[in-house]
């Protein structure tokens, strides 16, 4: 029996929530003992080995969440996101403050975890469902359902190695999807698959949220974020900034977190080369309706490189795709050790009045993906009508952001057309 | 909303106590993990299983004819050198076996544990399950391999095999548990690793019975307290094989030597884990 002092408290209850990482003076991901070894050595001798230097990627961040309800996680890149899901999910323990839980939490913050390649879907399906912590008996219960989400029954004796990628991701997302614990927790796993399987995961997760489940979803994507969720968490470099109704922690975020026509941000430290700068610009001879933009690259080897720019509107609804190298090999970005600065330009012409921000991706071509910036540049469109229009259309107007260039075939008259009678 | 799921995650402090009900609650995964590393193993059964024989008895052969037809090692109780050899080569190959994959366990298992929250030690225990199975199937070959030698194994020495597999498991944990969270740390362990399991394997008894160290009191001693396998392969042969009597002396020091690794093992692990997601 519950007691109304119980019905009251949050199911989740976060309390001065903080992480600090140490950061190395030598960006190195892991030690070596050999070097451990020698540093001991160094500090015994009185040279002194590394100062380390203390960042905190989370601080002071409070909130409760009751129970049923679904609550989105927003915030720019280094807003502490990750870090807050991966405390919630107890993947990392936190350096300081409390969290409460009371029910089972199961986390997503990928799709396809633990999948192995050399079994069958079959097998995938016990694996990857143990792994999140489902019971055997769970998952002999749901089988049936999940390979009927995924469709993928005809394959289900296959390796997954032999599935295509929209299999995989369909399968994957299948078992999380059947997951039923009190808390579910959700990371941007809905950015993969095509486009009708993301809208058929979205209606999972709201199918989830309604049927009195409590949600945790983190997403970059602020109309899935308003779909699914009443109230929003809106974190900033780490630190607490809002809590509140979904549609204003959104309009404080673009608000707020209004980024410029240029960034600058540290190595990102994994190795990989990193993207460190970038700008955005539009040409002043307004005969050309196109942007341009720049990026630096940093890198410590030769390799080649394709760079997406990703497009979103100013209520984060996304817009488009566009880059070099990704899908045209010829175009790729051959990346030197050291700074190698690539300067290309995209058509806007089809874009409605507004504001829009971008991310960048650098990837290896249909390989991985080695860095990404999201939501770091912005820019206005802002143009006369041409030609003959006496409009431009606006972001404002709901229609969309895209004006599509049109022209007129023909127009045919009959003027004997048969008129109904009235 | 069942209230005995309640739990608070906070900062760790002092000395973690093992949570038994959850380790419990996580047994299906254990299973699964060990059930996975298998059967990807021996997907193709045919080699997969040829493998695991070829190993032990290719080693055996060779080891046969240098060490005892060249260089003239025997037994020492009677027992044909082949089958005293195996025995202790399967012991070995099972504690070798499982401090490799032990140790290398949480590195290629990074993306779950940067993923997805259980109990860390699952994964290393696993492993112990899966050199099991890598241990069963050659030990089959035993059997072959005595009738063919004629040897008749000791009553004495079948009963003692459940303890003697419990204080093996327990010594290659307890050393697996402490290898897999150092070099979660420090990279360069694993290159070590091979070197170092090469050199244990020559101070425990595998291819020379214990009895040839008589003369060097001191250095029988140290082998028996400091690698409890010593004891584990010196107390198998000689109750399974040789006298058929059950050394309780080595037995005792070998049990209580793989507990203090194991729970050493375990308590360096466990100090270690909260912090695996973060540098792994």
């Amino acid at each position: 029996m519950r007691t109304s002092s119980e019905m009251s408290r949050p199911i989740i209850d976060v309390q001065g929530i903080g992480k600090r990482y140490r950061i190395g003076a030598r960006r190195e991901r892991y030690l070596s003992l050999r070097d451990e070894i020698v540093k001991g050595f160094r500090r015994v001798v009185g040279r002194g080995g590394d100062s380390a230097t203390d960042f905190w990627a989370l601080r002071d961040v409070s909130f409760g969440v009751e129970e049923g309800d679904a609550v989105g996680i927003i915030g720019r890149n280094g807003a502490g996101k990750s870090t807050l899901l991966k405390i919630l999910s107890k993947i990392t323990p936190p350096t300081e403050g409390t969290i409460t839980m009371r029910g089972r939490v199961a986390s997503l913050l990928e799709v396809g975890t633990g999948f192995h390649p050399e079994l069958t879907g079959r097998e995938n399906i016990y694996l990857n469902g143990a792994i999140l912590g489902m019971t055997r008996r769970e998952i002999v219960r749901k089988f049936d359902e999940i390979v009927a989400f995924a469709e993928v029954d005809k394959f289900l004796d296959t390796p997954v190695k032999r599935y295509s990628s929209g299999m995989y991701v369909r399968l994957a997302f299948a078992v999380a999807a059947h997951l039923e614990p009190e808390i579910l927790v959700v990371d941007e796993v809905l950015a993969v698959g095509d486009a009708e399987f993301q809208k058929k995961c979205l209606g999972k997760m709201g199918e989830v949220a309604r049927g009195g489940r409590t949600v945790l979803f983190v997403s970059h994507n602020m109309s899935a974020i308003q779909a699914l969720c009443k109230k929003t968490l809106l974190l900033h470099q780490g630190r607490f900034k809002s809590y509140g109704l979904t549609n204003d922690a959104v309009h404080e975020y673009l608000a707020t977190a209004a980024p410029t026509s240029s960034f600058e941000r540290p190595v990102q430290g994994n190795g990989e080369p990193t993207i460190t700068k970038g700008t955005v610009s539009i040409p002043k001879d307004s005969g050309r309706d196109e942007l341009d933009l720049a990026a630096t690259i940093l890198s410590d080897r030769s390799v080649r490189l394709g760079l997406d720019v990703f497009l979103q509107d100013a209520n984060g609804t996304p817009i488009g795709l566009g880059g070099i190298g990704v899908r045209s090999p010829e175009t790729v970005i051959d990346v030197r050790p050291g700074e190698t600065t690539v300067r290309w330009f995209i058509d806007i012409s089809g874009l409605a009045l507004g504001s829009y921000v971008m991310s960048l991706l650098l990837q290896h071509p249909n390989v991985a993906m080695v860095d990404r910036v999201d939501q770091c540049l912005a820019f206005d469109v802002n143009r006369p009508p041409k030609g003959v229009a006496t409009h431009v259309i606006d972001q404002r107007w709901g229609h969309g952001s895209v004006e599509f260039r049109t022209g007129i075939i023909n127009v045919a008259h009959s003027p004997k057309a048969d008129l109904p009678a009235s | 909303m069942p209230r005995d799921v309640e739990y608070v995650i906070s900062p760790p402090k002092g000395v973690l106590s093992l949570d038994w009900r959850e380790l419990w609650r996580y047994r299906d995964l254990f299973l699964v993990l060990a059930w996975r590393d298998i059967s990807v193993r021996y997907k193709q059964t045919v080699l997969g299983v040829v493998w695991a024989l070829f190993q032990p008895v290719i080693t055996m052969v060779i080891f046969t004819f240098i060490f005892n037809r060249v260089a003239k090692i025997e037994s020492g109780d009677g027992t044909p050198y082949p089958v005293f050899l195996y025995v202790g080569l399967l012991l070995w190959q099972y504690f070798s076996n499982t401090l490799t994959h032990a140790a290398d366990s949480m590195i290629s298992n990074s993306a779950l544990i940067q993923k997805v929250y259980f109990p860390r030690l699952i994964v290393p225990a696993a492993t112990a399950i899966t050199a099991l199975v890598d241990f069963a199937i050659p030990a089959v070959l035993l059997a072959g391999l005595m009738a063919w030698y004629h040897v008749v194994p000791h009553v004495a020495g079948l009963a003692i095999l459940p303890v003697l597999l419990l204080c093996a498991v327990m010594c290659a944990m307890g050393a697996g548990l402490f290898l897999a969270a150092i070099n979660v740390k420090y990279r360069d362990v694993r290159y070590a690793l091979p070197f170092m399991i090469q050199v244990v394997m020559y101070v425990t008894p595998v291819i020379y019975p214990v009895a040839m160290l008589d003369r060097h009191p001191v250095i029988k001693g140290l082998m028996l307290w400091c690698n409890p396998i010593s004891g584990v392969i010196t107390v198998a042969r000689g109750s399974v094989l040789g006298a058929g009597t059950v050394q309780w002396d080595v037995l005792g020091i070998s049990l209580l030597m793989s507990f203090v690794m194991f729970v050493a093992g375990l308590y360096y692990f466990r100090n270690t884990e909260r912090y695996f997601a973060d540098i792994v």
